[in-house]
């Protein structure tokens, strides 16, 4: 099994350990960047999913339409994801950097109006 | 919640979870052999059917062009959020108008003349490289989305050659505004001229061009394609934009309370 479906054992390892990391955090940036390790998880689980051993990318400027080619269909998911990853992390760190402002620490346990 | 109760309920739970999805990547078929049939399909009939070669495109502006407009309204409207988050509140702005602060801003060293010739002479080709990925998504890899963001890394190499000055004259926040809603906008436009048509909206009502895919094939597929690239340029300006200027906020602050 390992030879043969590692990769989405490392899909799991990159989820648990985003999934860890958000839980531990002690620091907002810290947290963030532990939801985009999570997220990659699900890049790393589709890409495989439609990976298919010997195929081409799924592009048929130069090759002839019946060569075998990968998913394309995860492959368009990926890429609109990643980009909309980052603006999604931009946002988070602008929360971040207002967190610092009103509470003067990016500590989740510290600040108070977050508890409960 | 205390941290130690945190983790405590985490570890079994996460310990469980990694068990069960393990278990169940038993099911999935091995690595290389992929099963589903609507990939297959797709690789199948997109060149007859869309006359575009670049099948993730097609697949991302017309097969699911309705999810990627929702895509991009989440886009939209990060953009805004962080915008509006690091938008300068009036007190501060009463800061920065005063000449000493400004003094202050200044004496950020300067950037090397290394690092200014490599950034200035990779300007010009990043333009250059960015609009022909745009423009070029029906037929190789690309698309609006990732020569969205190549474009937008060109005002940051000019920011990293100069500073937020000559940044704010290459790409004003105007423009980036401008040309992120006309991105968005353009998008939901060519959705309806399918509704205007007498067909389903996003449906690809342009003429497909020739059969052998040329840059100008595929329909709607360009064009939407531009107008995400032009939405992606935009949001991504308007955030290093924002963002720039908060550093450049709390540099001054850390400055006067250092003094």
């Amino acid at each position: 099994m390992i030879a043969t479906h590692w990769p989405y054992g490392i899909a799991a390892w990159l989820f648990i350990v985003g999934l860890y990391g958000i839980v531990t955090s002690r620091n907002y940036v810290h947290l963030i960047m532990c939801i985009a390790v999570l997220q990659s998880s699900t890049y790393v689980l589709l890409v495989t999913i439609g990976y298919r051993s010997g195929a081409t990318s799924p592009i048929y400027a130069n090759i002839s339409p019946d060569t075998p080619a990968v998913d394309p269909i995860v492959q368009a998911l990926m890429l609109t994801d990643i980009v909309v990853e980052a603006v999604v992390m931009a946002l988070l760190l602008a929360l971040a950097m207002q967190i610092h402002q009103r509470a003067g620490s990016l500590d989740p346990d510290k600040i108070r109006f977050l508890r409960w | 919640m205390s941290r130690r109760v945190r983790i405590f309920l985490f570890l079994p739970l996460a310990a469980a979870f990694l068990i069960l999805l393990l278990a169940a990547m038993e099911g999935i078929p091995a690595i290389g052999h992929y099963r589903g049939p609507y990939g297959d399909v797709l690789n199948a009939i997109t060149v007859k059917e869309r006359h575009t070669t670049g099948v993730v495109s097609a697949v991302n502006f017309d097969y699911r062009g309705f999810d990627t407009l929702g895509e991009e309204s989440i886009l939209f409207v990060s953009v805004i959020g962080a915008t509006l988050l690091l938008r300068q509140r009036p007190d501060e702005i009463k800061d920065t108008n005063e000449s000493e602060q400004d003094e202050g801003a200044r004496k950020v060293p300067e950037p090397s003349d290394a690092v200014r010739l490599l950034s200035l002479a990779l300007a010009a080709p990043a333009v250059l490289f960015g609009i022909y990925v745009v423009t070029h998504g029906q037929l190789t890899p690309g698309g609006g989305f990732q020569g969205g963001v190549v474009l937008a890394t060109v005002p940051l190499l000019v920011y990293v050659a100069g500073d937020l000055e000559i940044f704010k004259k290459v790409a004003p926040a105007m423009l980036g505004e401008l040309a992120e809603s006309a991105g968005v906008g353009g998008y939901i436009l060519i959705g309806v001229a399918g509704l205007i048509w007498g067909k389903s909206f996003l449906e690809n009502v342009v003429p497909l061009g020739p059969a052998d895919p040329k840059v100008y094939s595929g329909g709607t597929i360009p064009l939407i394609s531009l107008a995400t690239g032009m939405a992606v340029a935009g949001g991504f300006v308007l955030l290093l934009i924002s963002f720039l200027e908060e550093t450049l906020e709390l540099r001054l602050k850390t400055k006067r309370r250092g003094k």
